[in-house]
């Protein structure tokens, strides 16, 4: 527990020791503003909710998480002080879920800091606060399956790019396989092929966050959405181990 | 102590280091040497549980590196080869992270610390992020960090590598002072070093151990060991010559150079000569033939032509 803080303390202390981290939140403030009131209309809405700001976290993610995660394992590779983290008295496992831990307190940093939507609903109207509190519970879970996933990306290369372009295109696979036009599609070559199959549907698509990131968004914290996003992390973080490990042999 | 047998490492078809076997005791400087490419690195590698052997054992304080890997970190030091830091950190900060994750805290950290900046000369830049650091200073700092716990065992990388002279000078005497109770391992492409510093040499070429013992041993396999030589003035090479070979215990002389009136010849000896018995023989016959001498030595043996004929001989013979 001691060397995962050390590691974490370290990794979270990187963050902040570049301009990397400020200039992440404000393009995070800035863009989660930007949709909630331009595109998702929250003022013309007329809602007390945010259900505006919230469905535009998957997308959002889809860029800044990977961006925020590219570099954890990828600079170590590429600056040779793996070499040194793996031969210090600690296990893999502990720099992992340090390292992991850290951007994703750094992400719910950067969430928290969105509290002025709170206070602006609570002050216009009447919101269901347990709503926005799902919310926020299901979106830092969401941020967190994207970083672990980038975690995995940025294991395999010491390329900060491919790693960020990798995570994009894997986490915007578990956007889609839950999105209308993809469930059709699915469906259709399903309804071909076997009809009936149908539960390849659904399982494509419970595969899609946004499958599991709606109930949240209603302000359901039901234990198997949030089983699904924790299965995420750890089967992608198990897999990190893996890669890091068959990376030193 | 650390204790390395039949180590063997394979990279695709490629075996970067073949059987090699050996223990370091508290109080020995184990020097590597070798050409590149040799396997060094990689051995240090396995050493330091980096990464798994093909094959083989390594066990450093009595823990096996596989089965007890943090054990046996706990108790040693590395000094990777690129010696990489982390370049967002400030010099303190990162020996900071470095002491904690060996487990030192408070005030106990704070020691270790001094100390280390004091040993590795870094109080002038350790509040300079590591990033700015001049190549040397870079090195030191990954130096400081290997040491910081001062752990039982060292195993250090090319430790003088990018260091001026001074440097390089206090780094030595530091790894000898450190070697009189630790048990160290550390590898070099300068010779003068394995001399200066270690008790005990391997020479590695190909991932195989060709050479091992004390410097001096080494040295001695050199061809010119044992040979003296003579320097002469005012009679020719040829008479120097004549005469030296009617010495029993000559097998052969060459003449080194001539010139100015100065003839330098070398003697060899006959099998394994007892010490100054052949450079007594050649005085002795110096004064009999009334030589006015310059100058007459015994040669140690040189390293460099041990480490020339151990790596390069072979090369040539078995050409891939
Ligand atoms: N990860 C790797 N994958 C493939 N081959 C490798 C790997 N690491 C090392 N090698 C090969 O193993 C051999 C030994 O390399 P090593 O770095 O141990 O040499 P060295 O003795 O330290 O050389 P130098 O004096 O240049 O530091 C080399 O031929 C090298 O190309
Ligand atoms: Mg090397």
């Amino acid at each position: 527990m001691g060397n995962i803080k050390t590691i974490a303390k370290r990794e979270l202390n990187a963050y902040f020791a570049s301009p990397v981290a400020y200039v992440f939140i404000v393009i995070f403030l800035l863009l989660t503003g930007f949709f909630t009131f331009m595109i998702g209309r929250f003022l013309e809405a007329n809602e007390a909710s945010l259900n505006a700001f919230f469905m535009w976290h998957p997308w959002l993610y889809l860029f800044l998480v990977p961006a925020a995660g590219m570099r954890l394992w990828s600079e170590e590779h590429r600056q040779g002080t793996l070499e040194l983290l793996m031969t210090m008295p600690i296990t893999p496992w502990q720099a992992i879920v340090g390292k992991f831990a850290a951007s994703w307190l750094f992400l719910g940093v950067a969430l928290c800091l969105t509290f002025p939507m709170y206070i602006t609903v609570n002050y216009l109207g009447d919101p269901d606060n347990g709503v926005i509190i799902g919310g926020y519970i299901g979106s830092f879970l969401m941020a967190g399956a994207y970083l672990a996933v980038t975690c995995l990306t940025s294991a395999l290369t010491r390329n900060q790019v491919i790693a960020f372009i990798v995570s994009v295109v894997i986490c915007l696979l578990l956007i889609l396989a839950g999105w209308p036009p993809v469930t059709e599609f699915v469906n259709g070559i399903v309804d071909s092929l076997a009809p009936n199959a149908t539960w390849i549907v659904s399982m494509v698509s419970s595969f899609s966050v946004m499958t599991h990131f709606e109930d949240f968004q209603r302000g359901v914290v039901d234990p198997r959405h949030v089983l699904f996003f924790l299965s995420v992390i750890g089967f992608s973080l198990f897999s990190t181990s893996v890669v890091l490990k068959s990376k030193r042999s | 102590m650390i204790k390395v047998e039949n180590l063997v490492k394979k990279f695709g078809p490629k075996t970067a280091v073949d059987d090699v076997s050996f223990t370091v005791e508290p109080g020995e400087i184990l020097g590597f040497l070798g050409p590149n490419g040799a396997g060094k690195s990689t051995t240090m590698r396995m050493v330091t549980g980096f990464i798994p052997p093909t094959a083989g054992t390594v066990s450093v304080g009595g823990h096996d590196i596989l089965d007890n890997p943090v054990e046996a970190k706990k108790a040693m030091g590395y000094l990777p080869e690129s010696a990489p830091s982390y370049p967002d950190m400030t010099v303190l900060g990162f020996l900071r992270f470095a002491a904690e994750i060996r487990g030192l805290a408070g005030a106990e950290k704070n020691k270790a610390i001094d100390r280390v900046v004091e040993l590795c000369f870094l109080e002038n830049v350790i509040h300079q992020s590591v990033d700015t650091l001049s190549k040397g200073y870079r090195h030191r700092t990954c130096f400081a960090q290997s040491i910081v716990h001062d752990p039982d065992i060292l195993v250090m990388d090319e430790p003088t590598d990018g260091l001026d002279p001074n440097q390089k000078r206090e780094i030595r005497q530091l790894i000898r002072r450190m070697g009189e109770k630790k048990a160290i391992i550390f590898s070099t492409h300068i010779l003068e070093e394995v001399e200066a510093v270690c008790s005990r040499a391997m020479i590695i070429d190909r991932g195989k151990v060709v050479a091992n013992g004390t410097p001096s041993e080494l040295s001695s396999k050199s061809e010119l060991a044992g040979s003296v030589t003579l320097k002469v003035r005012g009679t020719g090479a040829g008479a120097i010559r004549s005469s030296l070979d009617k010495i029993d215990l000559v097998s052969k002389t060459t003449t080194v150079e001539e010139k100015d009136d100065v003839a330098w010849v070398r003697a060899f000896p006959k099998d394994q000569p007892k010490n100054g018995e052949v450079s007594a023989a050649v005085a002795e016959t110096a004064a009999k033939e009334n030589w006015s001498v310059v100058e007459v030595y015994t040669e140690r043996g040189r390293l460099d032509e041990v480490f020339w004929n151990l790596t390069i001989s072979e090369t040539e013979e078995q050409p891939k």
